[in-house]
């Protein structure tokens, strides 16, 4: 019997149904947590209306302020795609802040010990150091996790704790500045590895551009060899030993340029910012992006509406705390509600994983 | 005494009338036959029966009452037990711990006390069971008898067995129908679904025949015989009785291997030695395996030095009740799984240190037998599942990127050449039917023009026409000069295609014949645990 | 290095300070180990002793008795075992990603309220904690009264636990469920038992547990709150659970060495090891990934574990 089935033809490209249904879903789910946020308010006695506002004014109501909201999405966008790489694998990797600290203290090391090479290539070398140490700390708990069994959960947080704990040591000790008044914080590096400003005036600094062609390496990625691959692994493991694919070396290689790719923002934040080792390089950031990789729908598009929109919420949090006295940490319930409604969207993550 | 009776049962599932109408009395002290095809409706009735499933239609009577029965404890409640066919046991537990699961009493448990109740019910029956082991250390039967005392024990007038023979050797089955009857003899009511003639026409008192959903027969066993059954149990369309199980028994019991003479005869593919004919003369050696050793997962041995081999062109069938470890065999070949001991050499090579991507590389296609978990990311879209094994390779990846327009061509031609029914290569897979799932796992497998093909119980639970498509599909392969290792549960898929059959049991390889001379009576003996050589030493007496 | 300090009497506080240190992971490590069994991989942990903590610190706070602050956080932990319970039982989704969420959730909620109730001020909050209650007689015994015997009346609630969870587990028929659901809900299932009920209880004791766990801290131990002083517990008491094979027995010695890991780096800054502070600080960090990574190859996971149940799937 000959086929009789017509095909219908389905050009390759960009599926606009789908991406306007998970924009709507992820739109509702910030209205809702903004109106729990605006509950709280009330319940507390506050003006929601006020602190909205100045929520809103605070991250968007000057060229100022929307530069300082892109310098806050920054590591945002770059950790959310590091996290969704591992997602997509179902490796339930969350070591982005130590991964993050590692490519800091990696980054500045280099700059700070070969001053004398040429800036350009300098920078580089720090950019490279930087990468290599975020993808060898996430590559430990890839290959715990591959070999051993153990669970990436646990061992990512960890590492998350010694990242941390060694970035304390390093600048109370060997890493401080001798002419810092012992405040725990490295030597400033070179002016000229600075990274240029964009915007005259603002924060915001190459590093942003780095981020976005990051957004256009991950599109790439998810289409090449590789990232099928990933995918593969990620829907099931038992097909994908079927097919002769190496389960313990994907899950290898994705913990691996997650952890390049937190580098990186490590990077961006020491040469695009602060200049320095400091403390609270990396904090919170973790857990951050994991929600905004999420409210993302683990899409490098959906990412970068998502970090921007989480940057907004933090710059003008600040904003809010500072000039209608709502604590900050009313941005972490917003956080927390988009969180659990991205939960009760079960849909996305129905199947069990592993 | 009418103890139950289910009146007008009818049960919808999508697209099936799993019962229409079916009317049934069970009489105490009584063990009944409900016996059918598979797929004639006999488990979804008990299911019914036993609170799993409501019936959109009918009633359930208890000594005259109606009751409804929403879920197992309700019928548990009312004095219904069931023995699944898939044991539901705790394989870490004691037996008593696992009969006491569930029951009230005591928040804390006295252990002691619990293992004697069980031993006095088990004894009241003449069930033996050792109270104190672990389940998972007990054989098939053991662990049947766990739970039917687990039945018992819970105050069961009502014991459904679901297919119980199915996995018991023939002592077993004997000392399971010796305890049935002592139930019957203390008033309980036995039901036993089977579709096994001979044990039914043996131990029950009456019977029910289910055909399509529908009772077609229904009366006292000693009234009617096993040609009249196999008649009610088959129609009057001819429908070769499927499954190697009914082959077996009707070997086991001296049946001969083809239908009642009223029926005419096969039209295509006897049972017996059939297959295509002129088969191309077998030419090199393919796969050679020599002496494998596999352990599952619990540490148990599953095959025990199995030696074979397959050469182009031929069909290697595996006969073999299921379980008995033709599955942990293939995997093991493959190395899905890991072998501990033994030589697998493909193409005169030595594969000691391979992959599954070396098989793959070296032209092996493996088709699994669960398709859904195993052959199939039934999320992603046909395109990307029919290039799992290849998208890797040029054309359909330059510079490492893939190219979505080269996989859809590809997958459109697969699904032109291999009949895969649907609106077009960017469908999800979960969307398709069973048969064109494992339609496109085959159009994946074999469109690398494999060398060797393993194929793993390629066409279950699919209908006749996916079947036989992928039979056809199959056997090309073969005349194009591959090899193929055929294991299938169905003996009359075995002996279709195969140019010779090994069988197995218990992990160990009972003996390889030429499908030309195998009958369906040294099949079953051999599955049910003969060696070939036994069969052909001359027989003292029967 | 200062070893003019070290005489049995450091001994004996090193482990007394041990079987301390060890009760927040203690108490998290047995609900964690009922729920676990029942086949819930709940990652949420830190988040919920977070929650336990605030609720904890601002009810004694607020009321002046500690008792109250035990009871707010086992209501909250209880809140949190809904929410858990919630999304891996009924809506069946993913376990590992609702556990971060429930953990970012906590940490988020404990900020936000410790904030909220008081605000930013120059001197932190503080409160009395429970005192120490010496057992009459046994506290005398040498090394071991000491060890054992002398600690507040949490303490001994967190050892008495360790009993009470060996028993219910394997000497009661609830256990025996909780057991058998975790192995094969369908089994659970069939003899009418309700794998949602079971499983909802599981992690309703899970979160209580550590939600008094986290609680700990402040009304036992520190007598202040600090945001996200957990610390990383929550994750250790699920590598704890692992470690000790789902056992109750064994997941007291597994939160003892953790303790241990704690006291050990306190006392190694009291000697003055020549180790920096910070890195000392690592330790149970690093003992945690040990201790994981050693034990999770030959895991015998329950046979159920983190899978979603629905009846007729076969």
């Amino acid at each position: 019997m000959t086929s009789t089935a017509r095909t219908v033809e389905t050009r390759p490209g960009i599926n606009w149904q789908g991406l306007w249904k998970n924009f709507y879903r992820a739109a509702l789910s910030l209205v809702i947590s903004l109106l729990v946020g605006a509950l709280l308010l009330l319940a507390s006695g506050r003006n929601p209306l006020s602190a909205y506002q100045s929520l809103f004014y605070g991250a968007f109501g000057s060229v100022d302020r929307f530069a300082e909201t892109l310098v806050k999405a920054t590591p945002l966008l770059l950790i959310a795609i590091s996290v969704s790489i591992s997602f997509r694998c179902q490796v339930w990797n969350i070591g982005a802040e130590g991964q993050v600290i590692l490519g800091a203290i990696a980054s500045t090391w280099v700059a700070l010990t070969f001053q004398g090479l040429p800036p350009f290539l300098l920078l580089a070398l720090a950019f490279i150091a930087g990468t290599l140490a975020g993808a060898a700390w996430g590559l430990i708990a890839g290959l715990l996790k591959a070999y051993a069994q153990a669970n990436e959960v646990i061992t990512t947080s960890m590492l998350n704790y010694i990242a941390v704990y060694l970035l304390a040591f390093l600048v109370h000790g060997p890493m401080m500045d001798p002419q810092g008044f012992n405040f725990p914080q490295s030597p400033l590096i070179e002016k000229a590895l600075e990274l240029p400003r964009l915007v005259a005036g603002t924060r915001l600094n190459v590093a942003f551009v780095v981020a976005l062609v990051m957004v256009g390496a991950a599109l790439l990625f998810w289409r090449s060899t590789l990232g099928q691959r990933t995918e593969i692994v990620g829907a099931s493991r038992r097909v994908a030993g079927q097919v002769g694919l190496s389960v313990a070396a994907t899950i290898a290689v994705v913990t691996a340029l997650s952890g390049a790719l937190a580098g990186i923002a490590g990077w961006g934040e020491i040469f695009g910012l602060h200049f320095r080792l400091i403390e609270e390089i990396a904090r919170g950031m973790g857990s951050l992006g994991v929600v905004v990789a999420l409210l993302g729908e683990l899409h490098p598009v959906g990412m970068l509406v998502s970090a921007f929109l989480f940057a907004s919420l933090v710059v003008g949090g600040n904003a809010m705390e500072r000039n209608a006295g709502v604590p900050f940490a009313l941005v972490d319930v917003i956080q927390g509600c988009i969180i659990l409604l991205i939960l009760a969207r079960a849909s996305f993550f129905k199947k069990d994983s592993s | 005494m009418i103890l139950v009776q289910m009146v007008g049962i009818t049960k919808r599932f999508p697209g099936v009338l799993a019962n229409d109408q079916v009317n049934l009395e069970l009489h105490s002290g009584e063990i009944h036959g409900l016996l059918g095809e598979n797929g004639a409706g006999k488990t979804t009735l008990m299911n019914i029966l036993f609170g799993l499933y409501q019936p959109e239609e009918g009633q359930i009577l208890l000594r005259g009452q109606p009751v409804r029965l929403l879920s197992p404890a309700d019928a548990i409640r009312s004095g219904i037990g069931m023995v699944h066919q898939h044991f539901k046991l705790v394989p870490p537990f004691s037996v008593t711990e696992n009969i006491i699961l569930g029951l009230e009493g005591s928040t804390l448990i006295d252990m002691k006390a619990a293992q004697r109740q069980v031993a006095e019910t088990a004894g009241q029956y003449g069930l033996k069971i050792d109270p104190a082991a672990q389940v998972q250390q007990l054989s098939v039967g053991e662990q049947q008898r766990v739970e039917i005392v687990s039945s018992l024990f819970r105050g069961a007038e009502v014991l459904i067995l679901d297919e119980p023979t199915a996995v018991l050797t023939p002592q077993e089955a004997e000392s399971l129908a010796v305890g049935l009857k002592k139930m019957a003899e203390q008033g309980k009511v036995i039901v036993f679904i089977s579709h096994k003639l001979d044990e039914v026409l043996k131990l029950t008192d009456r019977v029910t025949v289910l055909r399509a959903g529908r009772v077609v027969f229904s009366g006292m066993t000693k009234d009617t015989d096993k040609a009249s059954l196999v008649r009610q149990m088959i129609g009057r369309e001819y429908t070769a009785l499927k499954g190697e199980q009914a082959a077996v028994v009707l070997a086991l019991a001296g049946a001969q291997d083809t239908i009642p003479a009223e029926e005419p005869p096969p039209a295509s593919g006897a049972p017996a030695g059939g297959g295509r004919q002129a088969e191309p003369a077998r030419s090199r050696r393919l796969l050679e395996v020599i002496d494998l050793h596999v352990t599952d997962e619990r540490g148990l041995d599953a095959v025990r030095g199995v030696s074979f081999e397959v050469c182009s062109g031929e069909v290697l069938g595996v006969a073999g009740v299921d379980g008995n470890g033709q599955r942990e065999l293939v995997e093991a070949i493959v190395r899905l799984r890991k072998l501990n001991s033994g030589k697998v050499v493909l193409n005169r090579e030595d594969t000691a240190h391979w992959n599954m991507r070396s098989f793959i590389d070296h032209h092996t296609a493996y088709i699994p037998d669960d398709r859904q978990n195993d052959g199939l990311i039934l999320g992603f879209d046909l395109s990307r599942n029919a290039t799992l094994k290849v998208f890797e390779r040029p054309p359909f990846a330059r510079r490492r990127l893939v190219d979505r327009r080269a996989v859809d061509r590809f997958t459109r031609g697969l699904m032109e050449a291999f009949d895969v029914r649907a609106p077009g290569p960017q469908v999800k897979a979960g969307t398709l039917s069973g048969g064109n799932q494992q339609k496109l796992v085959l159009a994946r497998e074999l469109s690398q023009a494999p060398r060797l093909i393993i194929a793993n119980k390629p066409t279950r639970g699919l209908d006749i026409g996916a079947a036989a498509y992928i039979h056809r599909k199959l056997l090309d392969e073969r005349d194009r000069g591959a090899g193929i290792l055929l294991v299938s549960a169905d003996l009359e898929e075995i002996l279709l295609l195969s140019s010779r059959i090994l069988v197995m049991y218990n992990g160990r390889s009972m003996g390889i014949l030429e499908t030309r001379s195998a009958s369906i009576q040294t099949l079953g003996l051999m599955m049910a645990g003969t060696p070939l050589a036994d069969l052909k030493a001359p027989e003292a007496g029967s | 290095m200062n070893t003019d300090l070290i005489s049995l009497g450091f001994i004996v506080g090193l482990l007394s300070a041990t079987v301390r240190l060890a009760v927040p992971i203690l108490f998290a490590a047995l609900g964690e180990t009922f729920t676990e069994r029942s086949g819930i991989l709940n990652l949420g942990l830190e988040g919920v002793m977070l929650v336990g903590a605030l609720s904890g610190f601002v009810a004694a706070y607020l009321t002046g008795s500690l008792w109250a602050g035990v009871l707010a956080a086992l209501l909250s932990g209880i809140l949190m075992g809904l929410l858990m319970g919630f999304m891996s039982v009924t809506a069946k989704v993913n376990q590992v990603v609702a556990g971060l969420g429930i953990t970012i959730l906590g940490s988020g909620l404990s900020t936000l309220l410790f904030r909220l109730f008081f605000g930013l001020r120059s001197t932190p909050p503080t409160i009395d904690t429970f005192p120490s209650l010496p057992i009459p007689l046994l506290s005398r015994i040498p090394v071991l009264g000491e060890v054992f015997f002398n600690h507040n009346i949490l303490v001994y609630l967190a050892l008495a636990l360790v009993g009470v969870a060996w028993l219910v587990l394997y000497r009661t028929r609830f256990g025996l469920a909780v057991r058998a659901v975790g192995e094969r809900p369908d089994a659970v299932d069939t003899r009418g038992l309700s794998v949602s009920r079971l499983r909802y209880v599981a992690v309703l004791i899970g979160c209580g547990l550590a939600a008094i766990g986290g609680a700990y801290l402040p009304l036992a131990n520190l007598g202040i709150f600090w945001t996200q002083m957990t610390a990383g517990r929550g994750f250790i008491a699920v590598a704890v659970v692992v470690f000790a094979r789902w056992d109750p027995l064994r997941a007291f010695w597994g939160s003892l060495v953790f303790g241990g890991a704690i006291a050990l780096q306190l006392a190694l800054q009291t000697l003055r090891v020549p180790i920096p502070s910070e890195l000392l600080l690592m330790l149970p960090y690093i003992a945690t990934i040990l201790v994981l990574v050693s034990v999770s190859r030959r895991a015998e996971f329950p046979g159920a574990f983190a899978m979603p149940y629905t009846r007729g799937e076969k």
